[in-house]
């Protein structure tokens, strides 16, 4: 979808993951460079961090919430995109994001919009809250 | 502080993967998914993994350093932190040019704002912000990021 054909109040909304598994943040650890045992390491998690179970890295969940977004509008780039951390999230949730168009205006490079987003797990509790602002796709830039 | 942060490649595609995102836009040069963005891109969160270039990364085993993590033991608290949790409280980006593979990011790193709260779950919470500036090998500023960070007194439960 291109940025022109959003109009305000558009919204979309996707799983982006179900059933997470504890696979899923040891790839995350070692993609990011974050060995927080916390996220890996359920002895440490549970023992000595005191959670019950090792809690997801916060980025993952933003990164995860990224994916509605440059999925929905795939013609469009970033250029603002930010998230509260509200709620743990854990090996075994399922995330839905959904994506609303708060704004739809006319920059100086063409069309802009923003987003607000929200990610919830799987008994409606909200994990993230977030906005994102869209501009035109990159061209040749950064070539 | 200042270090460097190359943008390879296969470090962009193994972090597309962790987030299980597949779209050839983060790795396949020739895709219309890419070429609508003037080529490969790096993902909207990848700069979070300039953690692994970063000399000071606290949360990456250093050898010969105690790593509190679980071994033969349970593992230890983080010296930093006491007997609550560091939590990442918020994040936030700014992209000004695209990041592609083959950049060469330069990493600046400066303290922000911090300020306490009071909470009936957690205790005395600690907020940190912490500013980072992404700059690329002609000399651009890319990318601006804000990370808020709570130290909390006691650990929070969901």
């Amino acid at each position: 979808m291109r940025l022109e054909e959003l109009t305000e109040g558009d919204s979309h909304s996707q799983v982006v993951v179900h059933d997470l598994t504890r696979t899923q943040l040891v790839m995350y650890a070692g993609a990011s460079g974050d060995f927080n045992p916390l996220h890996t390491d359920e002895v440490y998690a549970t023992q000595v961090a005191g959670y019950d179970k090792i809690i997801a890295h916060g980025q993952l969940t933003m990164g995860l919430t990224a994916k509605v977004v440059t999925g929905w509008v795939d013609e469009a780039d970033l250029s603002a995109f930010g998230v509260r951390f509200k709620n743990q999230v854990w090996p075994g949730d399922t995330l839905t994001v959904s994506a609303t168009v708060t704004s739809v205006t006319k920059g100086p490079h063409g069309p802009e919009a923003e987003l607000a987003l929200s990610t919830t797990n799987q008994d409606g509790v909200e994990v993230v809250s977030g906005y994102a602002r869209l501009r035109e796709a990159w061209t040749a830039e950064g070539r | 502080m200042s270090f460097s942060f190359p943008v390879e490649a296969g470090a962009v595609l193994m972090f597309a993967r962790a987030l299980g995102d597949l779209d050839p836009r983060w790795y396949d040069e020739a895709s219309t998914a890419a070429q609508v963005h003037g080529g490969v891109l790096a993902p909207p969160t990848f700069v979070a993994s300039a953690a692994h270039f970063d000399p000071d990364w606290p949360y990456r085993p250093h050898p010969g350093v105690p790593w509190h993590g679980s071994g033969r033991g349970p593992g230890f608290p983080p010296p930093a932190s006491g007997s609550g949790t560091s939590l990442h409280a918020e994040q936030h980006y700014e992209y000004h040019r695209p990041i592609r593979p083959g950049d060469v990011l330069t990493v600046d790193r400066e303290p922000g704002k911090r300020w306490e709260k009071q909470s009936a779950r957690a205790g005395t919470l600690r907020f940190e912000e912490e500013i980072t500036r992404f700059t690329n090998q002609r000399g651009e500023l890319v990318l601006t990021a804000i990370r808020v960070r709570v130290v909390t007194e006691r650990p929070v439960e969901g």
